[in-house]
């Protein structure tokens, strides 16, 4: 019950709050690293999968953080749901630190945020119905009262376009197509009305023509319910239709920050122009030039490169400078952050 | 005439599957060409029978086939014709190779790379294994793979690296066509890229022709001459990059270009509302009608297939 009136009063609290500028999640200079053991006791390094990152959401915003795969991403929000420990830094989720919550705490902190698997049938129990899925988020929140967990379960299958909603309920995960058991994770994402969404790679493992649908769907929910949500992906085109910001992450740091439009018609740093260059429309003319696509793969996070750790594929890499210090954060225009010597 | 210059030509091509629920139609009378040095793009929806086309093309069938039936030239010779153990010596990796979906898990984990890419040659054409080697190491050289990769295990290797390898093992014995099932869609957008760049080298390079089969339309337009849309089991439409990319003329054709978000351009991408048929029991009349916002009256039978200069398309409104 709460949980509804946090969420109908979710605009004047964010006035109240003014001190913070309403600000709904703060991620200050965090560090996620992994121990290496060897033989398994004994010392061996660390995996460092997020290494410094700084940024805040506010309340209904919506961000995109892109990457290649191994760069961190997945290390940053299962962080942020504190799936991980964070090493060093700190998580501020509504003024408060979610470090070292008690387990109580975590709870009702986790209640507050939506999580959109990447693979919709590895997310579903196969041996539950529709139904049970969508109830368990309710009961383990302490809701029994079974007409009450039916019209929410009736309400959030409403919400994601799947009616009629008893006709879905009796079905096991198995029986229905990608795109609808995608719909079952997001509606169990939205069912305890968080005010935080995580979405990873949310549209990757689904069919072109329906994945347009998912992204829109995802879209009217967070205008709807005034959601803050964390896009991750892959897929620079798909972050135009759907975010305001676009976060780039390269070997466990964020190399540039900005609006889309800053990030995708003023691009700043060498990776985000590969990138951009990568991604193809669909056009004959593809097919007869060759991209310029800096070779080699992302470091290790064991021991990345030392200065900028995209100087080892960089085409503008600066000898004695950008193999050596790691570069600060420009801001060649407001609100716009590069991590790129060449804005010296 | 034009013969000479046709690599494969598939000429009513049928595959079906016997499953416990009826028949799956996976592959339902499937017609095309495709000329020496091209490349041509099947795309469509997942469960539309794309990757049972590719099988039943390198003839790799499960054993519950209920009708497998067709003709398949490639280079004038008629496949289907063949016993298997000639279909083994003549065409399956001699003249037809496969880079199978997720290749990059495709590769024996406890056997070297090396080996592994040398393999056909010795299996192929019994040369020795020092040669098959030599012709491996090769191989890597021209897919980008360092030389020394040759005694790993595919494990030491990365996503992007794996994916070359089993390109080499595709290319190792020169065939004429080689058929990519997906080759990139593991992989991230940079290693994708850089596979496309070495595809195209490679199909210029080698004179090797292409059947690329993909749900991604943006990436497919990276190495396409053809393109081939199938839609529940059958081609719809095949037509010439240069025109589908612009302009393609079968709805359902239009409308999956119209998914496709696009990184330039304003335009807001569609999507397809409902779902591909039953392949158990495909509806009759056009297969698409379901979906289709243009369907009338006479959709609810089964198009003919129009010629259109190179170009077929399976539609009521192209007649």
């Amino acid at each position: 019950m709460e949980k509804e009136i946090t969420q109908e009063k979710s605009a004047p609290q964010a006035i109240d709050q003014k001190s913070r500028d309403g600000v709904l999640l703060e991620v200050n200079d965090l560090h996620v690293w992994f121990e290496l053991r060897r033989f398994g006791f004994g010392h061996a390094g660390y995996v460092r999968a997020v290494d410094g990152v700084n940024f805040d959401l506010k309340d209904g915003q919506t961000i995109a953080i892109v990457g290649e795969s191994g760069c961190g991403k997945t290390s940053l929000m299962r962080t942020i749901l504190r799936l991980n420990h964070p090493t060093k830094g700190e998580v501020i989720f509504d003024g408060k630190v979610i470090n070292n919550l008690k387990p109580s705490e975590l709870k009702d902190y986790r209640s507050l945020l939506g999580y959109v698997q990447q693979d919709p049938y590895g997310a579903l129990p196969p041996f539950m119905t529709v139904r049970n899925i969508l109830e368990e988020p309710l009961r383990v929140n302490g809701i029994k009262d079974k007409t009450e967990l039916f019209n929410r379960v009736k309400k959030s299958l409403e919400e994601v376009k799947m009616s009629p909603a008893e006709e879905f309920m009796p079905k096991f995960p198995h029986q229905l197509s990608g795109g609808q058991q995608q719909r079952v994770v997001i509606a169990r994402a939205m069912i305890m009305n968080p005010r935080m969404l995580i979405a990873d790679e949310p549209v990757s493992m689904l069919d072109a023509s329906v994945r347009v649908e998912i992204l829109k769907l995802l879209r009217n929910l967070q205008e709807s319910h005034n959601l803050g949500v964390i896009y991750i992906t892959h897929d620079l085109s798909t972050v135009r239709y759907f975010s305001e910001k676009i976060f780039v992450m390269y070997a466990g740091q964020l190399i540039e920050r900005g609006n889309v439009s800053q990030v995708l018609n003023n691009t700043k740093h060498p990776y985000t122009f590969a990138l951009l260059e990568a991604t193809s429309d669909p056009d004959a003319r593809n097919a007869l030039v060759q991209k310029e696509i800096p070779p080699g793969e992302p470091p290790s996070l064991v021991k990345p490169p030392a200065g900028c750790r995209f100087h080892p594929r960089c085409p503008h890499m600066i000898e004695g400078l950008c193999n050596v210090e790691e570069p600060p954060d420009y801001e060649p225009e407001p609100g716009h952050f590069v991590a790129c010597w060449l804005l010296k | 005439m034009e013969k000479n210059n046709t690599v494969l030509d598939i000429q009513n091509l049928k595959l079906y599957f016997r499953t416990t629920r009826g028949t799956v139609q996976a592959v339902d009378g499937v017609d095309f060409k495709l000329k020496t040095n091209q490349a041509v793009v099947v795309v469509g929806e997942s469960g539309c029978g794309k990757t049972s086309l590719s099988k039943a093309v390198l003839r790799l069938l499960p054993r519950n086939v209920e009708h497998y039936s067709g003709k398949v030239y490639l280079n004038d010779i008629e496949t289907m014709s063949l016993d298997d153990e000639e279909y083994r010596k003549q065409i399956r990796w001699v003249k037809m190779s496969l880079v199978p979906q997720a290749a990059m898990n495709a590769l024996n984990p406890v056997i070297r790379v090396g080996e592994q890419v040398a393999e056909p040659m010795s299996v192929h054409y019994g040369v020795k294994k020092e040669e098959a080697l030599q012709q491996a190491i090769k191989m890597f050289q021209h897919v980008g793979v360092p030389v020394d990769f040759i005694n790993r295990y595919p494990f030491e290797l990365s996503g992007g690296m794996r994916q070359r390898v089993a390109l080499a093992m595709a290319l190792v014995t020169a065939p004429d066509l080689v058929i990519l099932d997906e080759p990139t869609s593991a992989l991230d957008v940079l290693t994708q890229a850089n596979i496309f760049n070495l595809l195209k080298r490679i199909k210029s390079e080698m004179a090797t022709s292409f059947v690329l089969i993909t749900h991604d339309i943006a990436t497919s337009s990276e190495l396409a001459d053809r393109v081939a849309v199938m839609y529940a089991g059958q081609i719809v439409e095949v037509a010439d990059s240069s025109r589908f990319f612009k302009e393609p003329r079968h709805p359902y054709s239009a409308k999956l270009m119209a998914s496709v978000p696009r990184l330039r351009g304003n335009d807001e991408p569609d999507f397809i509302t409902g779902q591909p048929p039953s392949l158990i029991n495909p509806p009759t009349g056009c297969r698409f009608a379901a979906r289709c916002p243009r369907r009338f009256e006479r959709c609810s039978e089964e198009p003919p297939v129009t010629k259109i200069g190179d170009d077929v398309v399976k539609c009521w409104l192209n007649v």
